[in-house]
């Protein structure tokens, strides 16, 4: 092998080492639509963290606090939410990097229905919040029943 | 050459003899519920903790709905897929049974017919009930809507098509003994609620190689016996919450973090919201007095 062989080979060799890591790099990074959405879970977590705390107790009650972080909720939910349930982001298609099971477009009219019920509930949960303790823990049950009935029928 | 046939036909006899015997589905004494009066009331609450509704109801039913217990959930195991059968108040479903039939079918795993169950019915759980609950759950779901859905056949193959080798199974398995000795009845209370009734362990304990649930690792976690993915440890050590954390996640579905339950576990906590404070508490005490996963 004359040493210009050599040397294409190497290069050769290391532009496919090269071109497989940055493959790698790039399926990594979380596809963009995916991001977003598990964004937006968290800042429904976050405002329901601190309505939670008050439910349970952990947290004083403070009527201002809990109203805005309802509202928060309230308007977080009602969001246009059409490019962040793209259709090809589910975990069949991307794997691991998400839990939205392809049954969400299978089913585009039951998920819009429940849906709907985060939007009816946060809505209820906005109008008690501020009106005391008791209010907010009634609110509670119908907010917590909207997230479960979607993760169960559409989360892995 | 003709005695060693002898001897052999005569083990084969004995053989034989010894599984019919040992396999034999046991039922409960005729009289076993004689002179108990049935409350309905109570019997919801035995309904909702015993989570019947979580595999009987039509799959995907919610609300009301989970109260028309027509059937048709399947459990995907090892041994092959269970399919849930109709158990509303109907000609289809158990609507001619007695409160004794009930009562073999849930403690001692035995149809009115005389076979054996198979343990996806988690009749290993039911066996710690109280005939008294058993009563109070017949007269509860006597109530609730008939449907006519017929049942679907198990899908199953051979050897775990042949029922009568459940009574070995059971002899190995089914027992009345508690799990955790009840240091204070809030903690007895949790004990019945979780042994006797929410059958919490049948997923989250693991089962060694014959599907027998393996006691010295209790609700420590366990493979998901669908093959996919893993059912979490929820005894001290795998859990890390708060009895406070633990008795709100079951009424609400709300983790500590404020994410929400899923899967499986949204019916267990929509069974659960049904129960008193008290009775989710009894639980959340119960489940921070296992022993501690190492």
């Amino acid at each position: 092998m004359t040493l210009k062989a050599t040397l294409i080979a190497g290069l050769a060799a290391a532009s496919v080492i090269a071109s497989a890591g940055l493959g790698l790099a790039q399926e990594e990074k979380k596809n963009p639509v995916v991001e977003a959405r598990q964004s937006l879970m968290h800042l429904y977590a976050f405002n329901l963290g601190l309505l939670g705390g008050m439910a349970k107790g952990e947290i004083e009650y403070d009527a201002e606090a809990a109203g805005a972080a309802a509202s928060n909720l309230a308007a977080l939910a009602a969001t246009d939410q059409t490019r962040i349930w793209a259709e090809g982001t589910d975990n069949a298609t991307l794997g691991d990097s998400t839990e939205a099971l392809p049954a969400i477009w299978e089913n585009s009219d039951d998920f819009a229905a429940k849906r709907t019920a985060l939007v009816e509930a946060s809505a209820t949960m906005a109008d008690a919040a501020g009106g005391g303790l008791e209010g907010l823990r009634g609110a509670m049950g119908a907010l917590g029943g909207a997230c479960g009935g979607c993760h169960k029928a559409y989360r892995k | 050459m003709r005695r060693l046939f002898r001897i052999l036909f005569f083990l084969i006899v004995v053989g034989a003899g010894a599984f019919w015997v040992l396999s034999r589905p046991e039922t409960l004494p005729t009289d076993a519920m004689a002179g108990l009066t049935a409350d309905p009331g109570h019997g919801e609450t035995v309904f909702w903790a015993g989570g019947c509704a979580s595999c009987h109801a039509a799959p995907g039913a919610q609300g009301d709905d989970r109260l028309v217990l027509a059937g048709g959930y399947r459990i995907e195991s090892p041994f092959g897929t269970f399919v849930a059968p109709n158990i509303s108040p109907s000609e289809a479903g158990i609507g001619n049974w007695s409160a004794e039939d009930l009562a073999n079918a849930l403690i001692r795993g035995v149809s009115p017919g005389g076979e054996h169950y198979y343990p996806a019915l988690p009749y290993t759980t039911y066996a710690h009930m109280t005939l008294q609950d058993v009563a109070d759950l017949k007269a509860f779901m006597d109530t609730l809507p008939a449907s006519d859905t017929a049942n679907q056949p198990h899908e199953l193959s051979f050897p775990f098509t042949v029922r009568r080798g459940l009574g070995l199974w059971k002899r190995l398995y089914l027992t009345e003994d508690w799990v955790l000795p009840a240091q204070t009845p809030e903690i007895e209370r949790g004990r019945y609620l979780v042994e006797a009734l929410g059958h919490c362990a049948e997923c989250h304990t693991p089962r060694n190689q014959f599907g027998g649930l393996d006691k010295t690792r209790w609700l420590q976690g366990a493979p998901n016996p669908s093959g996919k993915g893993q059912i979490p440890g929820i005894a001290p050590g795998k859990l890390d919450w708060t009895a406070e954390d633990i008795a709100y996640y079951l009424e609400s579905g709300f983790t500590p973090d404020f994410d929400s339950a899923g899967g499986e576990m949204a019916d267990v906590v929509s069974n659960m919201a049904h129960l008193t404070p008290e009775d989710r508490a009894a639980i959340a005490i119960y489940i921070k007095a296992v022993p501690e996963a190492k």
